[in-house]
């Protein structure tokens, strides 16, 4: 049986770069939610969570609109690195990204907040900048919690179809990841190379679920 | 010295009634206690002087320095304060050891210093042998002397405590009281110290400060409070008074002396000035001022008979409780273990109020 690992490659790559700059982004905005008032505050969380709701083609749509060649973020990025972003596995990236972050900031910002407050209170008394605060005392408390959901965030990345269908399309050897390559696989009759891939899948996914639930600490995700 | 003018407002919500904080208050040197009821506003003074909330008007003065100014729009952040707070539960990092939590502290002094600071304060506060441990492997004495060594180490001008003895099992707390004397003595630092306990207000403070509602009602050491309440309702909330409805029959102020009415007896008192005749008065006695005595014949001068209710073990002697239809209120008078021996057998009692300890509020 020959089957091309590529695309398993390439999700993990995709999955890996994702939730990177997933969290990245993530534990910010979950920081800002948490700790600050301003205005904006609901409108800001309901469009991070925006991606856990909307159906994938509608997401894959405003993303062809927001990065397409004809956007000024899509002209800016041809401009910039001379080619498109679009239908590379750079867009495949910018796809997960998509979903891992609305998990992570969701966990995060839940992570954080149930931080006893009277800590973050006697940091600041005792001198600690805000950085401070968060890098030494309000992460490492909400450590676990927050390493469980990028587990989770990156078996959500690993495994997105629609989005990455839409704005990196289906290209064998260049944009192919592993989910659509198992629809490839079904629709071309090459059950064998599926059910592996298949398999495969659902056995990484299976163990960053074992993880993430080994990680949360007791009773703080199961409720 | 601290000096502070708070005002702040919280609008009523559905499911809270309205408050509003207005106080004036001056902490000097030693201990300054802020007492009352859960629910008066003493942690929110606290929390205004730190920093953590912001009032609506007013001025915040510590030594030299304006932390806030409602009139020019002056708010310090909590980080430039340098007033050190001992958190009700302590707050001490749990993913740290007791020495990382005085290194955490210690961060914003000058490198050279930090090390040897962290080694002094581990000295003086008996945590040399756990400093390697995490604030759940040690105990609650090692806990409280990490966290009030924790808000020292930066030489705060003013150390604030909030309800520091509270859930604190009696040799805990007496190991508290022993480290805060130590501070005032060693350190010097004026502290401000939130308490609902009228025994640590006399255990720890200089100078007492009681607030009700958002307001403070009376300021003074804590024996002049005890001895002179203010009004009635000082009388109330420091608890610990007998507090009777009588009427003023005479006054005469050329001879200090004064006949009061309770039910149909009468009862001499000293002269009470801001009184006239005929006023309604509660008359505030402590229970340790009045005596018990054996029914003898006709009941004496001051004295009024009474059926004793209850007798009430108390750590040092007895409380006696005694009703009659001439007091307001059920009358509490302690004894010493010794006195109730021999008058156990008593059937009729009188309570005996002495002339010079009645007041009036």
């Amino acid at each position: 049986m020959n089957i091309d690992w590529f695309p398993l490659w390439l999700s993990l790559r995709v999955a890996f770069l994702s939730t990177a700059l997933a969290l990245a982004a993530g534990l910010w905005i979950a920081y800002v939610l948490a700790n600050r008032e301003f205005r904006f505050k609901d409108a800001l969380d309901a469009a991070v969570t925006l991606p856990l709701v909307l159906p994938p083609t509608v997401l894959g749509y405003y993303l062809l609109v927001l990065i397409g060649r004809a956007s000024p973020l899509g002209r800016l990025w041809e401009e910039v690195f001379g080619a498109p972003l679009v239908f590379t596995w750079k867009a495949a990236v910018v796809a997960a990204l998509l979903h891992a972050l609305p998990l992570l900031v969701k966990s995060a910002r839940a992570a954080l907040e149930s931080v006893d407050r009277s800590y973050e209170r006697a940091a600041r008394n005792l001198g600690a900048s805000e950085l401070k605060i968060f890098l030494r005392v309000s992460f490492p408390l909400a450590r676990r919690s927050i390493l469980a959901a990028t587990a989770l965030a990156f078996a959500r990345a690993l495994g997105d179809f629609g989005v990455t269908l839409m704005v990196a399309g289906n290209i064998p050897g260049r944009t192919q990841t592993v989910a659509v390559a198992i629809y490839d696989a079904v629709e071309s009759g090459n059950g064998a190379a599926a059910r592996v891939l298949v398999l495969v899948v659902s056995a990484a996914a299976l163990a960053i679920l074992t993880l993430a639930n080994r990680l949360t600490p007791e009773g703080a995700a199961r409720g | 010295m601290l000096s502070a003018r708070i005002r702040k407002t919280f609008a009523p919500k559905p499911d809270s009634a309205g408050f509003t904080l207005d106080i004036d208050l001056a902490a000097t040197q030693g201990v300054t206690v802020l007492f009352g009821p859960s629910g008066a506003g003493k942690t929110l003074v606290l929390d205004a002087v730190a920093g953590f909330v912001k009032p609506d008007e007013g001025r915040v003065m510590l030594d030299d320095d304006i932390l806030y100014d409602g009139a020019t729009g002056v708010f310090l952040p909590p980080q430039k304060r340098n007033c050190g707070y001992v958190f009700q539960n302590y707050a001490l990092f749990p993913h740290m050891t007791l020495r990382q939590n005085l290194e955490f502290a210690a961060e914003r002094r000058p490198r050279l210093e930090r090390h040897r600071r962290v080694m002094e304060m581990l000295d003086k506060f008996r945590l040399t042998e756990a400093a390697g441990r995490r604030p759940h492997e040690v105990s609650g004495g090692q806990r409280q002397r990490c966290s009030i060594a924790r808000a020292l180490i930066g030489e705060p001008k003013m150390l604030l405590l909030d309800e520091p003895a509270t859930g604190l099992d009696a040799p805990l707390r007496a190991e508290l009281y022993e480290a805060l004397r130590r501070v005032k003595e060693d350190f010097r630092t004026p502290m401000l110290l939130v308490t609902h306990d009228l025994a640590e207000c006399f255990e720890l403070g200089e100078e007492m400060l009681i607030v009700h509602q958002g307001r403070v009602v009376q300021k003074g050491a804590p024996q002049e409070i005890l001895d002179a309440p203010a009004n009635l309702e000082v009388a109330r909330l420091v608890g610990a008074f007998n507090l009777l409805e009588a009427e003023i029959v005479t006054l005469d102020p050329g001879r200090d002396s004064s006949r009061l009415r309770m039910g149909e007896f009468e009862l001499n008192g000293r002269y009470f000035p801001g009184h006239l005749k005929g006023d309604r008065v509660t008359l505030c006695v402590r229970p340790e001022q009045l005596m018990a005595r054996a029914r003898d014949g006709k009941p004496g001068t001051n004295q009024i008979p009474a059926e004793l209710v209850r007798v009430v073990e108390r750590p040092h002697g007895l409380r006696l409780e005694f009703t009659s239809p001439a007091f307001s209120s059920a009358v509490r008078v302690n004894v010493s273990r010794g006195d109730y021996e021999g008058m156990k057998e008593t059937r009729e009692w009188v309570v005996e109020f002495p002339v010079g300890e009645l007041r009036a509020v």
